[in-house]
Order: structure tokens, then C-alpha cells, then sequence
């Protein structure tokens, strides 16, 4: 049990509130756009009506002449600077302002930055962009077609939409499997664009400054020390002389990864009028125009033995990159981590082919909180599970039981490549199933059904991949994902923590001053976490992909116990005996075998400081610093069961139970742990009921506002029930592995797996999210749509 | 124009253009910028605020409208030092994460409490069903809220930054 403070605080690991509260409660968090810097010009971005159209002419004259208007930024200018065009995430370029043609509906096609934002707005209406309409790719299983419009005619030789084609596993030998199989069931199966719709939009406020040739970048950025790097790449400006501040984030979920064109519109902005430039997204900019997320149109096949033994696994997918490959993810995973499409099964083979198409959509790419596209490969394999269990008339539970990895499996490498760390899946499922009473409400659902009435049980099975990653394998744009962290404990015991990932909500403030506590025994209200500012802090590569506490954490484990052992020799030196005559319990060095004889943490720092005497070559002060490079990725996992009720009339589903078994190993603070994995379910529900950017024939974006793009509120989401078990990670210092993204991963198969086992006496074996109301029905009636285009 | 409103206990009067949304005006004349700006079409509630005693997309209105009205602001929740058993609950259940939506969720909580202090968890769901969060999938809202209701009298002059909960 955790030793606990005079007001019950853990001095370590367990529940306590979060230190970030304090200041969010009273309204006195500083977000984006609360940022006020005195002379600060506001910035506004116009951007195109059309999803694809060749730029004839742009006027701004108009717009320049508005009396509160100071600048006028145009691809045209931006092209003299040669800033037109920016390297994306993945090694593609994407236009800040278009030059030549839109690629996109809500391209960004001017900049104007004005004296408050209203006058901004208002100058956009003046100015006058002559266009040419082009046809536009909008599906992208016909972006190859040969008849296709090419859209990135600013490549050089480029005649088609192909981005690449990616494969893993063992093609001949998953052919073999295959074709000796006695069952094969197969499923088209389409995870939609989403939009991850944090509350606070992205925004900027950039502030050069021409004498010192500084520049203070404040964003909405998940990766600060990256952003750096990329603005020193992008613009040419020293990179010591740029800061990037990352201050409280309203939300990030991967939106806030990538470097936006109005990211760079403000900094140019500011360049051009010598003042700071604020630049804020409206809601429509947001859904429109930054990181979608998915986009996967997939085709899978499950081989398996008649009584159900699950053999191998077969995957093709065509993959919507929108206009420019945008994606976030280690350079040599195209298609992210959806390598581990394999699941939590035993399989003896399993192969994919990923092809990834330039469409006329908005670009990004993996965001959402998808573990770099372990959402859409856990969807698709527990859709397929469910697909075979309905084949084989075998209860899905069932199914899952006798073919997920046996806790003695572990490491257990995956036939993708995988080296799954631990994990004890029977026992996950198990407890889910008790604390749903699973075989309780396969009897109720029985007796619905003789009334008519449609219930369903859906079952997920997911192992994640996360805390991204070994730098032998992982890179962003050639830099390695490791992540810095340094610790100074104060004479007087008081510690600051500089580390490099950056909160946007997750609550590093408390937990990290708790992985230090845990390790030197200072309580965490004594412990200062400071993050979000590139000045501050030392090099990493932020917090997205569920990454903060299986590197990061790590690194604060690691630098905690250099200053433990500091700590032993500056005790050493106190109490005249050798180091290793000294023995540690939380707090304190004290003499083996006299316990009376120690000195606390508290007392160590200060002897660190002073004047005492210490051994040859060993400094003064209690400080280290740490660069973390993970050994391998942490592995969490969980069994989530959803319940609905269909009603047949309207099509209208209800989730009115959903229990969650979630294992991310040691938990550092379980509130938090619970919160992030209460978010990550509604996130699910969202997206298997509610979410989706679709497109129109013509490429208009119909998700454009949250009129259309629906998000799930308290009268969606049921009263959560959450459920534990804790298998350590072997390799993470502390036995964690990363939360934040599992029940976003997790829980949509679930709830899609429980409308489809609804559905069954229609005869429905499939239908694609989301489930709205209008999709059930028409799937009802045999009819289903294509939800990712309009409805025709 | 001129306007004149009451915000938080305190009369502001200010030149306004006539379109300035309250939203707005409360952010960036007042520098109150506890209030939230999330959505352009009034569905995210990040800007809830509280007019004359009931709940107010403050991006659904014009500043002009409040002229002569009562604003409370989260920045007004807490009177005389001592925090409201809300913004007590918000932290004592782990009802915020990135605390984006949180200052229209609390205003909204305490005109539920104050007219019905004893709600039921439909009651508590209902009430904010005009509001999006994305974090924290609304069970720790519902039970900060339901933490206030059985807590009306807070004493705590001030939350501590840290203390152990059983949520």
C-alpha cells in the first residue's frame, strides 16, 4: 500500500486529485486564444469553395484596402518566400496557400491579418478568387481508376493518385492457410473519416521579433519540440531561436499533432507586420480542414477449422489519404501500427496489402486516438471474429475464448512481426463477461426475441501497440521517438521535472510528480511538472499515440532513480559509511541493520547543496538529466461488452450497458486511468452511432459544422462500468504501458458487433458505421448505404 | 452602442459594434476569458454562461442583449473566497480533463442544484445534454455534480491541489 502524506495525498502511486484543477475549476486555465500580447493582430484564412479547381486570379485589392486590415497573404506571396509549400508528417508537401490549383473543400486559399478578428472575417468578403472547376476524386476505391483526375499535378511525373502500396506478414504462406482451411469468411468493411472535434480548436499566436530574430510560437500543439524542429526546416530560422509554447490544450486526441497552414500563415503574419499575429480556428476550419482520422476501406478474410480454431488472417485495404499524405506516423510505417491486424488471436499466418490514394479531401491522416491505426485494424478483426462466429453458429464469446493468446504465450511474437509484451487475455474477457452477467443477458436477449424485440450483446477483444517507439525503428520525419527528461530537487527537498511530452488533459502535472514521488518519497504537491514550452524543457517527441507514460513516464522513472542514486553517496558522505552500507525505503537512505541511522530525501538534498564534503569525482547539487529510448512498445489490452436495444420502427439504438476491462499494467493513478478510459468509450459510441465526415458527388465536405458532424452528449452514453487487471509491462521501468487511446481503439467494434447480433433475425451480417438511425433501418430493410458519400 | 451589464456582481459599461457576440465581449472587452468559445452554432455549450439566473450560450446572443442584464461568468462561482460545492465536485470526482467545457458544465450544475438540489442522475444527464465534452465521457460529470448536490455547503475556502478521493 502506498505510504500516504498528512492529508491522505499518495506519496506515489493512487488516487489523488489532479494539481491541474486548481486553476481550471476557477476559469483561470490559458488556452489558445486566451493569449493577449500587447499590439497583437488577428488572423483569418479564406479558404475554397470547391474540392478541386484550377486558381485563375486572386484580388485582394479590395481587401487590402479596408481600413483595419494590415496584411494580405496570398500563395503568391508566400511563394517568394518560398514558403508556399510545407513538408508534411509523411514526406509528402502540402500547400500552405494554394498557387496553383484547390485541392480540397476548405483549402486554404489567402491570409488576412487585421487589427481585431472581427475586421479580419470582414476582409475575407472583399477578396475575389476566379476559379475553374476540375472533377473531382471523391471515393477513393475509384481514385485509381485510369480516367481519374490526376490531383497532384504539382509532383513531378505524376500521372496517377497512388501514394503507396505497403504489405506485411507472409502472403504465400497465409495462402496456404487459406486454401486448407475448411471456413473462410470474408467482409468488406469501411472505418469512415471521422474528425477527432477537440473542444478548443487549433490556434496560434506567433510573435517575431525582428531585433533578436526570435520567435515565440504559442500553439495548440501536442509536439512542441518537434514543431520546433519543423519550423526551423520549414522557414529557415535558426532553431535556437525559435520557442515554441504549447499552453493548456482543450483537448488534443491527435488534431493537435501536425503543423497546420495557418500555423504558418501566422508566423509569416507576424514577420510581415512586425507585430504578433493570433490565428483561431472556427469549428467549420476545424472539422474541414485539419487531421481527419480513418478513412480505411478495407476487405478481410478469416480462415478457420469447422469447430472454430482460427488459422489465419487476410486483409486488402485502400487507404484515403485526402489531397496531400499528411499522416503522422513513424516514417517506415505508412499504414501506421494497423500491422498488428492480427489481433489478440493465434494465428498461424496473416498478410496485408495497404494502398494508399490521393483524393480531393482535406489531408492528415492518423489522429483520433487511434494509436497510429490500431483503431481500424482491431475494428476490422473483431468484425471479421463476429462474421465467423455467425458462420459457425458459435456464441462470439466462445469463439474468442478458445482462440485469444494463453497468458503462457508471452513475449509472444505476432505473425505481422509484433513482440507482444504480456498479458493474461482469458482472465480479461472472463471478468468482463461476469461483470456484464454475459450468459444472463444471452437468456434475456432469447426471450426479446421471441417478443420481437431487438437486443444485442456486442464483444471486443483489442491489444494495443503503444509508447511509440525504439529508435532503431521509430522516427517523425528522421527524429528518433525518444523523450528527454530532467529532474532538480531544490536544497530545501522541493523537486522541478522538465519533460517533453505535453498534456491535453491527460493529467502529466499529477501523475508524473507521482512517478517521482513513488520513486524518491517527496510528496507530489512538492514536486513542480513543467511542460509545453521548448525553452524550458529537454528534447522529445510529445504526447499522442497513447506515448506519455510509456516513454515519458519512463524517463521521469529513470532520472528519479540517477538522483536516488546521487542521493546514496551524498548520504553516504553525511553518515560516514560507504554507499553501499546504506539501504533505501521510500523517502530516506538509512545504515543496514540501523535503521535510526538515515537521512531523508529532504535532508540529502540540502547536504547536496552545502558545504559537505563528497567523495572525488562526484557533484554537488541533486539534479539528472535522461533520454529514454524504449526497448520495445507496451502491449495493453481489454475485453469491452456493449449492450443496446434496436428499436425496429425508427432503427434508433441505444447503448444501455457497456462494461470495459481494461489492463495497462501498473496504474499510476487510477482516477485518472478511469477517466481517460470513460472518454476513449464515448468516444466509440460516437463513432459507431453518430460520427462521420462524408463527401458529396462533387467533393463538399457534409460534416462541416456540429449541426452535421454529431458528437455523443450525456443522453448517449451510458453509465460506464469499468473493470481491472493488472499485468505489468516487463520492460517499462514501472510496469506501465500506455491508457489514453485503448478504450477509443476498443470500444467501437463493440458497440457495431452488438447493433449487428440485433439485427440478426433480419439476417444482417454486417452493416458500417455509423449507425444512425437511417442506416439501421435501410440495413433492415436489405438496403444499406454508403455512408462515407451522400446519401442518393 | 453603449451597453451596460452587470458581470459577476460588478456593472461594466462599454462601446460595443452592435454584432459583437457576449461571447466575445465577455472574452475580449472584459478579459473574462473563463468562458469558452467551441462551436459557431450553439451546440457545444463551451460557452454556457449564466443570465439572470438561467444557463446562456453566450454565442447565441449579442452582447446588446444583456444590456441590463445579470452575467455570471465562471470566473463568479466563487464568492468570497470559497469555492461553490460545483467547482468542489469538479474536482473531487475528476470531472474535468482538459477543463474545456468545464466552466459551462459548472454554471449549468449550479442552475440545476439551485432548482432542484436533490437531482437524479436522468435529471443531472438531461441538463447537460446541451453540452459537448470530450474527455471524459460525462460519468465523472454526472457524479461531480451529484457530489455537489450532497455536499451544498462545501466549507473548503479553497481546494487543496492535492487529496485523496474515492471516487
Amino acid at each position: 500500500m502506498t505510504a500516504t502524506d498528512e492529508r491522505g495525498t499518495p506519496v506515489g502511486y493512487g488516487r489523488m486529485t489532479r494539481k491541474e484543477d486548481p486553476r481550471f475549476i476557477r476559469g483561470r486555465g490559458l488556452y489558445i486564444d486566451d493569449v493577449q500580447l500587447p499590439g497583437m493582430l488577428h488572423g483569418a484564412i479564406l479558404h475554397s469553395p470547391y474540392a478541386h479547381a484550377r486558381i485563375l486570379s486572386i484580388d485582394t485589392a479590395a481587401a487590402e484596402a479596408h481600413p483595419k486590415v494590415r496584411a494580405v497573404i496570398t500563395g503568391q506571396t508566400l511563394a517568394g518566400l518560398k514558403l508556399a509549400w510545407m513538408p508534411t508528417l509523411s514526406n509528402d508537401v502540402q500547400a500552405v496557400l494554394a498557387t496553383d490549383k484547390v485541392r480540397f473543400h476548405g483549402q486554404e486559399v489567402a491570409f488576412v491579418v487585421a487589427e481585431d478578428r472581427y475586421s479580419a472575417r470582414d476582409a475575407l468578403e472583399l477578396i475575389e478568387v476566379e476559379y475553374e472547376p476540375l472533377p473531382a476524386v471523391v471515393d477513393a476505391r475509384r481514385a485509381l481508376d485510369s480516367d481519374a483526375p490526376v490531383i497532384r499535378d504539382d509532383l513531378e511525373g505524376r500521372t496517377d493518385n497512388h501514394i503507396f502500396d505497403w504489405e506485411t506478414g507472409d502472403r504465400a504462406r497465409t495462402d496456404e492457410v487459406f486454401a486448407a482451411a475448411d471456413v473462410v469468411v470474408q467482409q468488406d468493411i469501411l472505418y469512415p473519416r471521422v474528425h477527432p472535434a477537440p473542444l478548443e480548436t487549433c490556434g496560434a499566436v506567433a510573435d517575431f521579433d525582428a531585433v533578436t530574430g526570435k520567435l515565440t510560437m504559442w500553439s495548440t500543439t501536442q509536439a512542441p519540440h518537434a514543431h520546433r524542429t519543423l519550423y526551423a526546416l520549414v522557414a529557415g530560422l535558426p532553431e535556437h531561436k525559435i520557442r515554441v509554447i504549447s499552453p493548456d490544450i482543450g483537448g488534443g486526441f491527435g488534431n493537435k499533432v501536425g503543423i497546420y497552414p495557418g500555423y504558418v500563415c501566422a508566423i509569416v503574419g507576424s514577420i510581415v507586420t512586425g507585430k504578433p499575429v493570433k490565428w483561431t480556428e472556427d469549428r467549420s476550419e476545424n472539422l474541414m480542414t485539419t487531421s481527419f482520422a480513418r478513412d480505411y476501406h478495407m476487405h478481410g478474410e478469416i480462415a478457420a477449422t469447422r469447430d472454430g480454431r482460427m488459422l489465419g488472417i487476410r486483409v486488402k485495404v485502400i487507404a484515403d489519404h485526402g489531397a496531400f499524405n499528411g499522416t503522422a506516423q513513424p516514417t517506415k510505417y505508412p499504414a501506421g501500427f494497423f500491422g498488428v491486424f492480427s489481433g489478440s488471436y493465434d494465428l498461424q499466418a496473416a498478410h496485408c496489402d495497404v494502398t494508399g490514394v490521393y483524393t480531393n479531401k482535406a489531408p492528415g491522416g492518423v489522429a483520433y486516438a487511434c494509436s497510429f491505426r490500431i483503431t481500424e485494424a482491431v475494428y476490422l478483426v473483431e468484425r471479421l471474429v463476429d462474421i465467423l462466429a455467425l458462420q459457425l453458429e458459435m456464441d462470439p464469446a466462445e469463439l474468442r475464448m478458445k482462440n485469444l493468446l494463453r497468458p503462457e504465450q508471452f513475449p509472444y511474437a505476432s505473425p505481422t512481426g509484433w513482440v507482444y509484451d504480456s498479458g493474461n487475455y482469458p482472465k480479461a474477457l472472463r471478468l468482463a463477461m461476469d461483470m456484464a452477467g454475459y450468459e444472463d443477458l444471452r437468456k434475456e436477449q432469447a426471450a426479446r426475441r421471441e417478443r420481437g424485440e431487438l437486443m444485442g450483446i456486442g464483444i471486443s477483444f483489442f491489444t494495443e501497440a503503444v509508447g511509440a517507439g525504439p529508435r532503431k525503428h521509430m522516427d517523425i520525419l528522421g527524429l528518433g521517438m525518444a523523450d528527454g527528461a530532467e529532474l532538480w530537487v531544490h536544497p530545501t527537498g522541493k523537486a522541478v521535472l522538465r519533460i517533453s511530452v505535453q498534456t491535453q488533459g491527460q493529467g502529466h502535472e499529477t501523475t508524473f510528480a507521482q512517478i517521482v514521488a513513488e520513486e524518491l518519497g517527496i510528496p507530489p504537491g512538492d514536486i513542480e511538472v513543467v511542460h509545453g514550452d521548448t525553452d524550458q524543457t529537454p528534447f522529445g517527441l510529445g504526447t499522442y499515440g497513447s506515448r506519455s507514460t510509456p516513454v515519458s513516464g519512463a524517463a521521469t522513472a529513470v532520472v528519479a532513480r540517477k538522483v536516488r542514486d546521487r542521493a546514496r553517496i551524498v548520504a553516504s558522505a553525511m553518515l560516514e559509511v560507504a554507499p553501499g552500507d546504506l539501504e533505501w525505503e521510500k523517502g530516506r537512505w538509512f545504515v543496514k541493520g540501523d535503521p535510526d541511522q538515515g537521512k531523508t530525501i529532504q535532508e540529502i538534498a540540502f547536504a547536496a547543496h552545502s558545504s559537505l564534503e563528497l567523495p572525488d569525482g562526484v557533484e554537488g547539487h541533486l539534479d539528472a538529466t535522461c533520454v529514454y529510448n524504449p526497448p520495445n512498445l507496451t502491449y495493453p489490452f481489454g475485453a469491452y461488452i456493449a449492450v443496446v436495444d434496436v428499436d425496429p420502427g425508427t432503427g434508433k439504438v441505444k447503448v444501455r450497458q457497456f462494461v470495459a476491462v481494461d489492463d495497462c499494467g501498473v496504474r499510476i493513478n487510477p482516477m485518472i486511468v478511469e477517466g481517460q478510459v470513460h472518454g476513449g468509450l464515448a468516444d466509440g459510441v460516437g463513432m459507431a452511432l453518430m460520427q462521420v465526415i462524408a463527401f458529396d458527388e462533387v467533393g463538399n465536405c457534409l460534416g462541416g459544422s456540429f449541426m452535421d458532424y454529431l458528437l455523443p452528449t450525456a443522453m448517449e452514453c451510458p453509465s460506464w462500468q469499468l473493470g481491472e487487471t493488472v499485468t505489468p509491462s516487463p520492460h517499462h521501468p514501472i510496469g506501465a504501458k500506455g491508457v489514453g487511446e485503448s478504450a477509443t481503439v476498443g470500444s467501437p467494434a463493440a458497440v457495431v458487433n452488438a447493433v449487428v447480433d440485433a439485427l440478426r433475425p433480419y439476417g444482417v451480417r454486417h452493416a458500417d458505421m455509423p449507425l444512425t438511425p437511417a442506416n439501421v433501418w435501410r440495413t433492415m430493410q436489405g438496403r444499406p448505404f454508403r455512408t462515407d458519400l451522400a446519401i442518393t | 452602442m453603449q451597453i451596460t451589464m452587470t458581470v459577476n456582481g460588478q456593472e461594466y459599461t462599454r462601446d460595443v459594434e452592435p454584432r459583437v457576440l457576449l461571447v466575445h465581449f465577455l472574452r475580449d472587452h472584459l478579459g473574462l476569458t473563463g468562458t469558452h468559445w467551441g462551436c459557431d452554432t450553439s451546440n457545444c455549450g463551451a460557452c454556457v454562461v449564466s443570465m439572470d439566473g438561467a444557463p446562456l450560450k453566450s454565442c447565441t446572443v449579442l452582447a446588446a442583449m444583456a444590456h441590463g442584464r445579470e452575467v455570471r461568468t465562471v470566473e463568479g462561482l466563487e464568492r468570497d473566497g470559497k469555492l461553490d460545492p460545483v467547482q468542489e465536485g469538479f474536482v473531487a470526482c475528476h470531472g474535468l480533463q482538459c477543463g474545456f467545457c468545464t466552466p459551462g458544465m459548472m454554471l449549468t450544475a449550479r442552475w440545476l442544484l439551485d432548482r432542484n438540489p436533490d437531482p437524479s442522475e436522468t435529471e443531472i444527464r438531461e441538463a447537460i445534454s446541451g453540452q459537448i465534452c470530450r474527455c471524459t465521457g460525462y460519468e465523472n460529470i454526472v457524479r461531480s455534480v451529484r457530489w455537489a448536490a450532497e455536499h451544498p455547503a462545501a466549507a473548503g475556502s479553497e481546494v487543496p491541489a492535492t487529496e485523496e478521493v474515492t471516487a
